[in-house]
């Protein structure tokens, strides 16, 4: 084994993806002879040619538009947009085309691409370089997946490229060097689809995903011996895995939801919902969510002030045990 | 077969990179604008420095280096009217200076802070767009509004990348602008690179202007590090576009001198020597020559130029952190103003809830 933060083992992932698999190919922005703006694929140009690492233009539209097009040729594409605020512009493919194609083609034409990029705020970066708007991929026919850490990182991208449906897969962008974890060499194939309780706990369940597992992992570390608290990573946020959530808010009786981006329509009050629908009657108290403002998202000096922490998320556990 | 339709592409050099003066190109602009132009130039240059060093002190976040772009960013720009509208990207800070954008905003916005947009009352200058070639469309849509509302003798001036000029928005943005006529100058900084994309992988097109030849509209191709030449092609775009005579693409032949931005590492991607060619070719120390020559230069001038500037970019920190702290300390929950006309009741709360939080009261 070795220690990969999630910048490598995303690498390594990609890496050992072509290798297998000489139709699995790479475009975007920079992701060639500069290995993409945060490097995750760094050496791949150097290592499988100009042929299967495409540097394209500036075209959003353009990659996403023509992965699909590549998809239907018999490619496997993972294409990288540089930046969470400019997958945007490739939105209009993902929703006219992308994620219906299979459904218009009744079955004939599949797309089985993977839409990558870093999302979220906490590097002190630009406008629209910080953008947590998960629920916007969440269309039918997209799987939408966000990993933790450099292990279900590298598990997970593994399974959305051999997916035979489109998945967005979103990094979140700091924690892609925050941390190491013991990443395989040995192939590791992740379950789309799947949440996973990644710690088990009584009192109170959190469900979250993605950057957000970092503060809340640090605010259960802090309430230890004052509350039994069971944590579930999402991992795939759509379609999503209700049954694990319910499972856990039987057993608990609580639910505290943690989400990065604004409020308003976000994967948290799908999460909510869910519950609702699954456990109500299971329910001890009411139901907390920590989230982002329904605002525009900051400029970095003073995002810190705006991004979830494990402060607020243990003062919304508390708030559910002592409602 | 006989040829439909053929076309070519000017080129205008006004000072070669060997200071040659073509005399009879010469805009010759009066003594008082050339010297504005110049200092123009050598304090964005000035600015650009004192980013880079407050950047590696950890004072302001990553920034997009403007050091080579001087001409063709600041002449466009010393052309416009108070009338006139300046749309802007994110690596034009020359013209947002020449345009008398505040230079303690410049430092404001790259320090990460919201108010560094703030574009003075009275100005008709938006805040400069990250997401590249947007702005080309909006640029497009201002221009119109004056059509539709009978404003005359005013005109729109839009900048734009190489790289920009790969993106939908921007071939939209040309095609409207031919079909409605509109007064927009669209100025594409050729810089070479776009990131690690250099322009022969961004673009098969010999010239970037031809592109405006597919909207029906005039193209040019300007030496952008000659500030003469930058100076007339804008100044006749800007003309035509006020009395009526519609768009023009202007093609600004550069070279991004610095790294993409402060988090980029163009050793991966470029050669070095590409960069010392390009040296040669600096805009600056070209357009100094031509004002020596005219006898309105000398080094007794320049020295007084430079201690001046940086003595106002040393003021302008200082305000500028300043400002920053003081708007870190009064006015955390800048995020929830001017979201809306009126402000919604729930967003109310939440900034209630937010400032009770920050302050520690929660
Ligand atoms: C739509 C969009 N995609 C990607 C980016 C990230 N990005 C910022 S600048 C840049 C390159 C721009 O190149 P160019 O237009 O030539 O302008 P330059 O940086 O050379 O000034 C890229 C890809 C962005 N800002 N907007
Ligand atoms: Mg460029």
């Amino acid at each position: 084994m070795a220690k990969r933060n999630m910048v490598e083992a995303l690498n390594l992932a990609l890496r050992q993806e072509m290798e297998r698999d000489p139709s699995v190919i790479v475009l975007g922005q920079d992701v060639g002879i500069n290995g993409g703006v945060f490097r995750v694929t760094d050496g791949l140009h150097a290592r499988f040619g100009g042929d299967r690492v495409l540097d394209t233009p500036l075209v959003e539209s353009g990659i996403l538009g023509s992965a699909m097009g590549m998809a239907i040729g018999g490619l496997k594409p993972v294409a990288e947009i540089q930046f969470d605020g400019f997958t945007f512009n490739a939105m209009a493919q993902l929703e006219g085309n992308v994620s219906r194609y299979r459904s218009r083609s009744r079955g004939r034409w599949t797309v089985p691409l993977v839409l990558r990029f870093p999302y979220g705020g906490g590097v002190r970066a630009l406008e629209h370089h910080s953008e947590a708007r998960e629920a916007l991929y969440a269309l039918p026919g997209v799987k939408v997946v966000i990993p933790s850490g450099p292990r279900n990182a590298r598990s997970l991208l593994v399974a959305a490229i051999r997916d035979p449906d489109p998945v967005v897969f979103l990094e979140p962008k700091r924690s892609y060097r925050a941390f190491k974890e013991e990443v395989p060499d040995e192939e590791e194939v992740g379950v789309i689809g799947q949440a996973q309780v990644v710690r088990p706990g009584t009192d109170v369940t959190v469900v979250s995903w993605g950057a957000m597992m970092r503060p809340v992992l640090e605010a259960v570390e802090n309430l230890a011996g004052e509350a039994s608290v069971e944590v579930v990573d999402l991992l795939t946020l759509h379609p999503m895995d209700v049954a694990t959530i319910a499972t856990s808010v039987r057993k608990t009786g609580r639910l505290v939801v943690v989400q990065e981006g604004y409020r308003a329509f976000g994967p948290s009050s799908e999460v909510v919902a869910a519950v609702l629908d699954e456990v109500f009657w299971d329910l001890e108290a009411p139901i907390q969510r920590v989230t982002g403002y329904d605002v525009v998202t900051p400029y970095f000096a003073r995002e810190s002030l705006y991004l979830p922490d494990s402060a607020r998320v243990q003062q919304a556990i508390r708030k559910t045990l002592n409602p | 077969m006989p040829a439909v339709t053929t076309f070519t592409i000017p080129y205008l050099q006004v000072l070669d990179e060997h200071g040659r003066l073509d005399a009879k190109k010469d805009p010759r602009p009066s003594r008082e604008v050339a010297l504005r132009l110049y200092h123009g130039m050598v304090r964005a240059r000035e600015v650009d420095d004192r980013l880079l060093k407050l950047q590696r002190q950890g004072r302001i976040g990553t920034f997009a280096p403007t050091t080579g772009q001087e001409a063709s960013s600041c002449a466009p720009a010393l052309n416009l009217t108070d009338r006139d509208w300046l749309v802007v990207s994110f690596r034009e800070a020359p013209a947002q200076l020449m345009r008398g954008i505040p230079l303690f905003r410049i430092f404001l916005y790259n320090a990460g802070f919201e108010e560094g947009n703030e574009v003075p009352e009275g100005s008709r200058t938006l805040p400069l767009a990250v997401i590249v070639a947007s702005q080309a469309l909006h640029a497009v849509g201002i221009g119109q509004a004056m059509n539709l509302r009978g404003e005359k003798d005013a005109a729109v001036l839009v900048f734009l990348g190489d790289g920009g000029t790969s993106q939908g928005d921007f071939y939209e943005a040309i095609n409207l602008a031919g079909v409605w006529q509109v007064p927009v100058v669209f100025v594409i900084q050729n810089n070479q690179w776009a990131i690690s994309t250099p322009l022969a992988r961004q673009t098969r097109a010999e010239t970037l202007a031809q592109k405006a030849v597919a909207a029906g509209i005039p193209g040019i191709r300007v030496d952008g590090n000659d500030a003469l030449a930058m100076f007339r092609a804008t100044r006749e775009a800007l003309d035509r576009a006020r009395s009526g005579g519609g768009p023009t693409v202007i093609e600004a032949v550069t070279y991004r001198m610095r790294m993409h931005t402060t988090a980029d590492d163009p050793k991966r991607y470029r050669d070095e020597a590409e960069v010392e060619a390009w040296k040669a070719k600096d805009p600056i120390p070209r357009f100094r020559g031509y004002l020596e020559k005219r006898g309105w230069w000398d080094a007794a001038r320049e020295e007084a130029l430079v201690s001046e500037v940086r003595k106002e970019i040393d003021d302008s920190v200082k305000e500028f952190e300043a400002e920053a702290e003081r708007l870190l300390r009064e006015h955390p929950d800048a995020s929830f103003d001017h979201l809306y006309a009126v402000p919604p009741a729930a967003l109310k709360a939440q900034r209630e809830e937010f400032l009770r939080r920050v302050r520690g009261e929660a």
